[in-house]
């Protein structure tokens, strides 16, 4: 004993423990962590895996908005503006993303694109064309062109009231959409519209012609528009005329053919598309084959998948944890033969289930309803397996006991105590649900094995089949829809993993 | 062993029995497909679906379908497409063209996997390691069928590097020098994703193996480090990537039916896809049952190898 060294504490050093009072343990007064808050915190640390989560968020925001808000829509098929190249109107000034395209052609290829700027002004040649010589000796002219004025003229058809319609919103808007009629309209010439990007003598006048002109000494073009001594022959009472249309002997320029029907017009297309359609024909993925907007198809498309995917995801999960449960739960007889049905389910190819599918039912309900079927009927057997791991894992443990000498019932026991636990692989699971689902059906659709297209829908993997075709010459028709699966599946990737680690508590604390 | 490998062959063919038997029921509950009008074969398939039971009762269709494949390995004929053709032998035909493509695929992507797997895993959290680990994300990620679009544009269209179609069997014998160079294109398709997924699990495998206790003896003792990996490290890494080669080696025979499609590859793929759309029946069975029978058997495969490869683990025992 070694007392004796603290003998000289001073008095003030000491003081009266309350007696009178309660001592109370102290609330804590940092705030408790449950399991979704700590998957939170731990989640967001993940850097690669928010930045994915936001890129996901933005698919999907394109996917929901872009259809409302598009100019254009999916029955939207343009007859003339095919596989027209991207154009952003942001971009379009800095000579990137607009439009154009490099093209190298024949003599009479570049003077039969030169001839549409040279009557409209809308120039589908942009700048000087370079000629080159082949080993032939055979002059090829390589120049640059605008993929949105190359259709240049065409004919149409309008009754009457149309073709007053028209002429008025000319004279209001003082643009040039009436051109005058060449002679030759009559002719069904193989190109150029069947002749009526032909305002020009040509070489060769028969159907075949390849839109090679005759060029005056000074290297111009030769009109050879219908004329006549009435100025408005064709009921043409505008006062929009063509700047070289000024009267010059008594002779006028035709601006319309009478029909059956009414009047055969000549028109400039991309006026007469923003007089029809209201606005600039400006497509900032492009257009498919069949005329469509890319940009607006892509998200309708990816709306359709996202659909699918996630009302595949909550069945699968609904079914794949209630079987699960009681697979997990009851264990025994129970478990080996409902763990053979699903066995038996899981081994079968999904290839063979979704032709099944799509042969028994796709008449009856329609493709996508049966294309739902044949990815519930397997794809809940993975949830299953989950659950049922999770039920084992933890209903040996002593709180269920506990549970159950209070007089928990199955249910209670089942859903009330075990099941949370596994809800983390859960929630996991039905995200990773959703890639898997997007890639599925784009690849069954670019097989041909299911076809969801329809007049108003589309989805990704036909989008991808229509563009397989042209990915040669207009590879942008596949390059779109390509580029958002890709990015769709690394994100749910990064994204999906992320969440796994996030729910899985004995990764707490363990840093890379 | 044995008794686990008879068990597991048993409930194989169990599972594979019940799976036919739906898709044989759910087939014949559909509306018959017209015979083509291809003169004079017409009937010899009238004949066939006589001899078959066509019209009698399913069961005793079944019956004659079943003993026709115990007894004579017959599968019909396939009414739709080859008509002259037994349906295995169309099939045999076939079925070189999709393991030839993947069989050079994994040949080549087997040592680059490795390779990037254990150079991410020595230099684990260096830049080296971020950038094999990026990539590998992102070749794991993108669909193979963005691989064949892109490898199709590039190296075909834009640089010609390689044809566009494989020439057809006649011209070119499937060994040669022309067949390998014509099937490159889908072979590196397929590589990409088979590269990735080594490479993945080479280095999450090694990475764990490399901070292990006897791994530190092994040093200490005085081996440098790259005798420590060969010997000590990728022996136990490859208790885990093994069943994976053994794994893709097997899938080799499932093939890709998109890759199939996108390069006009005669496979099995294609002879699938064409018997779903053409509706040709007897070509749809015996192709589920080809690739039921191949799904489960390399899951069994699967599973031995596990035994085979570490002897400590055993598959099915008891606890």
């Amino acid at each position: 004993m070694q007392n004796n060294e603290y003998m000289s504490i001073p008095k003030e050093a000491f003081e009266f423990a309350p007696v009178g009072e309660k001592i109370y343990d102290k609330k804590l007064e940092t705030k408790p962590i449950g399991y979704f808050k700590d998957a939170w915190i731990r989640f967001c640390k993940n850097k690669s895996s928010v930045v994915a989560a936001i890129i996901i968020l933005i698919l999907v925001l394109f996917a929901i908005i872009v259809p409302i808000f598009s100019p254009y829509t999916v029955e939207h098929r343009d007859g003339y503006y095919k596989t027209v190249l991207p154009k952003a109107e942001l971009l379009a000034p800095l000579g990137i993303w607009d439009g154009t395209y490099t093209k190298s052609d024949t003599r009479a290829g570049y003077l039969y694109y030169n001839s549409i700027g040279v009557e409209s002004g809308r120039n589908a040649v942009i700048g000087e064309a370079k000629v080159n010589k082949d080993s032939d000796g055979n002059e090829y002219y390589t120049f640059k062109v605008d993929s949105y004025n190359t259709v240049g003229y065409v004919f149409v058809n309008l009754t009457q009231n149309e073709y007053i319609a028209l002429q008025n919103y000319q004279d209001e808007n003082e643009v040039q959409i009436i051109y005058p009629m060449p002679e030759n309209y009559k002719t069904n010439y193989t190109i150029g519209n069947a002749g009526a990007n032909f305002w020009y003598k040509l070489k060769n006048d028969k159907a075949t012609s390849t839109g090679e002109p005759v060029l005056d000494k000074d290297g111009n073009y030769i009109p050879n528009y219908i004329t006549s001594s009435n100025k408005d022959r064709g009921d043409y009472t505008s006062k929009m005329r063509i700047a070289t249309d000024t009267g010059e002997n008594g002779k006028w320029f035709a601006y319309a053919v009478k029909n059956q029907t009414g009047y055969k017009v000549r028109v400039l297309y991309r006026e007469y598309y923003i007089y029809k359609n209201g606005h600039e024909p400006s497509f900032l993925f492009g257009t498919n084959a069949y005329g469509q907007d890319i940009f607006t198809c892509l998200a309708a498309g990816a709306r359709l998948s996202f659909l699918l995917a996630v009302f595949v995801s909550v069945i699968n999960l609904t079914i794949g944890a209630l079987y699960g449960s009681v697979e997990g739960y009851y264990g025994g007889a129970v478990d080996i033969i409902l763990e053979r049905i699903s066995d038996i389910l899981a081994s079968v190819p999904f290839i063979v289930v979704v032709t099944l599918f799509k042969l028994h039912l796709a008449d009856k309900v329609g493709p996508l309803p049966s294309l739902l079927f044949a990815f519930v009927m397997t794809g809940w057997v993975g949830m299953a397996a989950r659950v049922r791991l999770q039920f084992y894992r933890f209903k040996g443990h002593e709180y269920i006991l506990a549970a159950r000498t209070l007089g928990a019932k199955d249910g209670r026991l089942m859903f009330k105590h075990i099941f949370p636990n596994s809800i983390g692989t859960i929630i996991t699971g039905a995200v990773l649900t959703i890639p898997g689902v997007i890639f599925s059906e784009s690849s069954l659709s670019y097989l041909g094995i299911i076809n969801l297209e329809t007049s108003s829908l589309t989805s990704v993997g036909t989008m991808l089949a229509q563009g397989q075709g042209y990915l040669q010459t207009y590879p942008h028709i596949i390059l779109f829809p390509a580029v958002f699966i890709s990015l769709l599946e690394i994100s749910f990737n990064l994204f999906g993993n992320g969440l796994r680690d996030a729910f899985n508590p004995s990764l707490r604390g363990v840093e890379e | 062993m044995v008794k686990y490998v008879t068990k597991r062959i048993f409930l194989m063919f169990f599972t594979l029995f019940v799976i036919m038997t739906m898709c044989f029921v759910l087939i014949k509950l559909l509306p018959l497909p017209a015979v083509k009008e291809m003169g004079k074969d017409i009937n010899i398939i009238l004949m066939k679906r006589e001899q078959m039971g066509y019209g009698k009762p399913i069961a005793v269709q079944y019956g004659i379908f079943l003993k026709n494949i115990f007894t004579k390995w017959d599968w019909g004929v396939g009414e739709q497409m080859y008509e002259t053709l037994g349906i295995w032998d169309v099939l045999l035909k076939k079925l070189p063209y999709t393991i030839s493509v993947n069989f050079y695929s994994i040949l080549i992507a087997i040592p680059i996997g490795l390779g990037l797997g254990i150079y991410a895993a020595l230099k684990k959290n260096k830049w080296q390691d971020h950038v094999i680990s990026t990539a590998v994300m992102v070749f794991y990620s993108v669909p193979s069928y963005v691989y064949a679009f892109l490898v199709q544009y590039f190296l075909c269209f834009r640089a010609g590097l390689f044809p566009i179609t494989i020439p057809s069997g006649e011209t070119a014998s499937l060994f040669s020098f022309k067949m390998f160079i014509s099937m490159m294109p889908a072979i590196i398709s397929l590589g990409f994703g088979v590269v990735a997924n080594l490479a993945r699990y080479t280095r999450a495998e090694l990475s764990e193996v490399l901070t292990g206790d006897y791994m530190l003896l092994a040093r200490t003792k005085g081996l440098t480090k790259a005798q420590a990996t060969a010997r000590h490290a990728m022996r136990n890494a490859m208790v885990v990537i093994l069943p994976m080669i053994i794994g893709e080696f097997l899938g080799i025979i499932y093939g890709s039916l998109i890759i199939e499609k996108i390069f006009a590859i005669p496979g099995v793929g294609e002879l699938y896809i064409s018997s779903i759309n053409l509706r040709d029946f007897n070509f749809f069975m015996a192709l589920t049952f080809f690739y039921t029978f191949i799904g489960l058997f390399s899951g069994i495969l699967l599973d031995i190898s596990y035994g085979f490869i570490d002897p400590r683990i055993r598959m099915g025992a008891k606890k």
